[in-house]
């Protein structure tokens, strides 16, 4: 065997060199497919911090979203003294300007987490374009996207969501837009090099002596091979997103009152945390805790498929 | 050769007994039984196909066993100790320092982010050489010894600088840093070519010798280990079916699989009819329970099979797990087997048709360096061609060019009188349907997310030409290449190394090419599993008529296979000519060294 011109020879599934050794006398091998979708879903639920992740996420989400209909109180009347104690009327007490602290949690998340989602899509949706096709194309413009996305990826991504919110004003769309941008340059270079080394296999360059065109070989050879680091990266980053959108709406950049986000609550209500704590915990717990869960769901999702890609070839 | 150890009388360097690995669960045996005993500096080639146990046997005399196997019996005896009744930490201290190892791949043996020069020492530190100036002067002692510069020049670079033999020798001179008793090679030589390999295999004879150390080599192929070895043993199914002086097996083997090994093997030096193993090495969980070879035997009786086999005699030092040595045919000597298969190339060699494949002053370069200039090369209708040389030589850039895969080139290639583009792109349909290129490393030329099936079915799909409905041409083809249709739905990674390779020439044949491209496609494979890919391929070129390029740096699958070959070194085309007259004849200096150092049976 004859060393190959290119230095792909580190990617997991190049290991051929040693699979004479590892098939010697090994365990009968259990019969293993490529990993379907749900067997991937099945051996990231066996982990527990993938479990504990699942249900952190999913009451968070279901108080965002299902909230509002279970609001005692308009979020944005005032029914009592600000800072009210919890007691009577209001289970958690009133924030600052008298308006229920409960009603206003409940109805604060939705959008947050919203906006992130969709924040997350659109940013990795591009990054994941733009990676495939610098990471597949190589020469001057592989080149040129990536250099200008480091561009980007210099600038810290609050500071340039801010700088873009001082120039162009606010507005949800706008910062779906900045967050999305900040996340393209990471997911992009992930992606590029996933595809750079996929590019390298038998199958892809087979697929381009037989003439399948480009994107074909693209969405149908290359796009497949890296769904794994891909989800990773789509989980991280919506982390990412919770945080920087609730970052946004702290510094004033989210909804403007009487509506109400988490981020708002925090702000408005910190000069008094100590006083009357119910209206800055809720937010900073629920995000929190939504973060944690991304972050476990993620990492167990990641381990996963990482297990599985060192028993691939 | 052949130093005779019933006869030994002194401290052994190594002495196993009874070694035993299984499964940690559900009580299946890996590898049982396993004795033998080392003279210092004495040479054991241990042999057998993937899934024989030689790796497992290998590891188990420094003390390991992989995850999920556990070492459950025997007693390694180096140096007056048992290395199995030492714990972890003894035991570290024993390997490195008594018994090291050397496995097949160096990269994964070097560290890619530290100088060679403090890996060296560190290997010395750890076993207590304290001194910087000893340390020193051992590392220079022993860099010289593997022919490599000892000059802190050298010593300062980091792996990635190394050529791939350069980085195979450094790990020998770290394996014989501490002048270990005995060294265990797990196949050192499978990745590189037979130049490199020639090198590396004498310097580990040197080695032994000068510092009496005995050595295992592990290999699947015993052309290379005949010459190196004083002593082989065979291995199949976890046992050693035979054991016995180098030449006295490479010449008398006795054990029926012993015998199927040597056949399989090609020979640079003369056509040998290629011949192949039926069936395939057993499951850990399905080995019979007699003779463990029966089931693959040609003499094989009932009575094989009733129980497991004991030892017998055959002659000095020499033993089989056979009860059938007797009644075996005598085997073929080698001269007698030499004329008897004599070279008879095909009709098309030597009455030339017309010119099928032209290649007219070709050059290619990669990223604006030329690494082949100017090839001029015609092949007839139907012939194989065989394109030869060392790594870096070119060959597989020209393949390259042919196949389409590469177009920083000039010059002209033509099929049939058509011109052909370099890149593959460029080229039309049809084209692209008449040339196919199959790829050496089988399992990264397979989608591992896409059934046999669905990658067979790819070219068809894409270059049209199937005429009836998909599954029953991959079924067709799958049958031509000797796999069940059942493989059609199996994912790549669920077949062996063998059958991947056979399922992407079946993709390769799906279009009904006329020029297949094979690029080192048996390389990474088993000897036994290289004869029938080789088997395989004649008979489909004899069928079909197909114009092959086969491109190897192995001189003995030129013999087996080509008709003709075309050598070369450094970009150029060397020699080339009918296989038969330029393999007898070599005229050029680089052919008669590719000759020399191609590892053959008949040497041994």
């Amino acid at each position: 065997m004859t060393p190959p011109d290119d230095i792909a020879v580190a990617t997991p599934a190049s290991a051929t060199t040693g699979t004479a050794r590892k098939r010697n006398a090994a365990p009968p091998r259990k019969q293993q497919s490529a990993d379907g979708v749900r067997a991937v879903l099945r051996r990231t639920l066996r982990l527990r911090g993938a479990r504990v992740g699942l249900v952190l996420m999913l009451v968070v989400m279901a108080i965002a979203f299902l909230g509002p209909l279970f609001s005692p109180h308009d979020p944005t009347a005032t029914i009592g003294s600000p800072y009210a104690l919890p007691g009577g009327d209001t289970l958690l007490g009133t924030e600052l300007l008298g308006r229920d602290v409960l009603s206003r949690f409940l109805h604060g998340g939705a959008v947050i987490l919203l906006l992130s989602l969709l924040a997350t899509v659109v940013g990795a949706g591009t990054g994941m374009l733009l990676g495939l096709v610098a990471g597949y194309r190589r020469g001057v413009r592989g080149e040129l996207i990536m250099r200008s996305l480091d561009v980007v990826l210099s600038f810290p991504p609050l500071l340039l969501a801010l700088l873009f919110m001082s120039l162009l004003g606010t507005s949800p769309l706008l910062v779906l837009l900045t967050v999305a941008i900040s996340h393209v340059p990471y997911v992009a270079r992930i992606v590029e090099s996933s595809t750079l080394a996929v590019t390298g296999r038998g199958f892809v360059q087979y697929c381009e002596m037989i003439g399948v065109p480009r994107r074909r070989i693209l969405t149908g050879e290359i796009l497949p091979s890296i769904v794994a680091p891909l989800t990773v990266q789509f989980g991280l980053r919506l982390t990412y997103s919770i945080s920087l959108i609730a970052s946004l709406a702290y510094l004033g950049f989210g909804r403007q009152d009487p509506a109400v986000d988490w981020g708002m609550m925090i702000s408005q209500n910190q000069s008094n945390v100590v006083g009357s704590p119910w209206p800055v915990l809720l937010p900073v717990l629920a995000i929190t805790i939504v973060t944690v869960g991304a972050n476990l769901l993620t990492d167990s999702f990641g381990r996963a498929v990482g297990v599985d890609l060192g028993r691939e070839g | 050769m052949g130093t005779d150890t019933d006869r030994y009388t002194g401290e052994y360097a190594v002495e196993v007994a009874g070694l035993t690995v299984d499964l940690e669960r559900g009580a299946v045996n890996v590898v049982s039984d396993i004795s033998f005993a080392l003279a210092p500096g004495e040479i054991l080639g241990l042999i057998g196909e993937s899934g024989s146990g030689k790796t497992t046997v290998g590891s188990a005399l420094l003390g390991h066993a992989r995850a999920g196997t556990a070492i459950t019996g025997g007693k390694i005896v180096v140096d007056g100790v048992d290395l199995l009744s030492l714990n972890r930490k003894e035991l570290r201290r024993y390997r490195g320092r008594v018994i090291s190892y050397v496995p097949q791949d160096p990269r994964a043996s070097l560290n890619p982010a530290m100088r060679l020069g403090a890996q060296l020492q560190e290997a010395l530190t750890v076993h207590g050489v304290a001194s910087r100036q000893q340390r020193l002067a051992r590392i220079r002692q022993v860099l010289d010894e593997v022919k490599l510069p000892s000059d802190d020049r050298f010593l300062r670079r980091y792996p990635h600088e190394l050529s791939g033999g350069q980085q195979q020798r450094v790990v020998l001179a770290l394996s014989f840093l501490c002048r270990p008793k005995v060294v265990v090679l797990d196949e050192p030589t499978t990745g590189l070519d037979v130049t490199t390999q020639a090198h590396v295999l004498r310097t580990v004879r040197e080695l032994c010798r000068s510092h009496r150390t005995a050595a295992v080599y592990v290999s699947h192929d015993l052309a290379v280990v005949a010459d190196l070895a004083d002593r082989i043993a065979v291995m199949y199914s976890g046992r050693l079916v035979e054991v016995g002086a180098a030449e006295e097996v490479a010449l008398r083997a006795a054990h029926p699989y012993s015998r199927a090994l040597l056949d399989v093997v090609p020979d640079p030096h003369r056509r040998r009819e290629i011949r192949t193993i039926r069936g395939r090495v057993a499951a850990l969980h399905e080995r019979p329970d007699g003779c463990v070879f029966a089931d693959r035997c040609d003499f094989v009786e009932p009575e094989c099979r009733r129980q497991p086999i004991g030892v017998v005699r055959i002659g000095d030092g020499h033993t089989a797990l056979c009860r059938r040595t007797e009644a075996l045919p005598v085997r073929a000597g080698q001269e007698e087997e030499s004329t008897r298969v004599g070279g008879t190339p095909d009709d098309a060699v030597r009455t030339p048709g017309e010119v099928y494949l032209a290649v007219r002053d070709l050059r290619a370069s990669y990223g604006g360096k030329e690494v082949l200039h100017g090839i001029d090369l015609t092949v007839p209708r139907g012939v194989v061609t065989a394109l030869v040389g060392e790594s870096g030589s070119g060959k597989t850039t020209l393949a390259r060019c042919l196949g389409g895969l590469h177009d920083e080139a000039t010059g002209e290639v033509s099929v049939d009188g058509r011109r052909l583009a370099f890149g593959a792109h460029e080229r039309s349909a049809a084209d692209r349907r008449e040339v196919q290129y199959i790829f050496q490393n089988a399992s990264e030329a397979l989608n591992p997310r896409k059934t046999v099936g669905r990658s067979i079915e790819q070219p068809l799909r894409v270059l049209g030409g199937a005429d009836g409905p998909l599954s029953q041409r991959v079924a067709s083809l799958l049958a031509d290449v000797a796999l069940g249709s059942d493989a059609a739905d199996k994912y790549p990674s669920q077949l062996s190394g063998g059958e991947r390779q056979r399922v992407t020439i079946a993709r390769a044949l799906a279009t009904a090419p006329t020029i297949l491209i094979c690029d080192e496609i048996t390389s990474a494979l088993d000897v036994s599993v290289q004869s029938a890919i080789l088997l395989l391929l004649k008979r489909l070129c004899a069928d079909s008529g197909l114009t092959m390029f086969f491109v190897t740096h192995n001189l003995a699958v030129v013999r087996a296979i080509a008709d003709r070959v075309v050598v070369l070194n450094e970009g150029r085309i060397v020699e080339q000519g009918p296989v038969d007259h330029v393999l007898d004849r070599p005229q050029d200096p680089y052919t008669r060294q590719l000759l020399g150092d191609t590892p053959s049976l008949l040497h041994a």
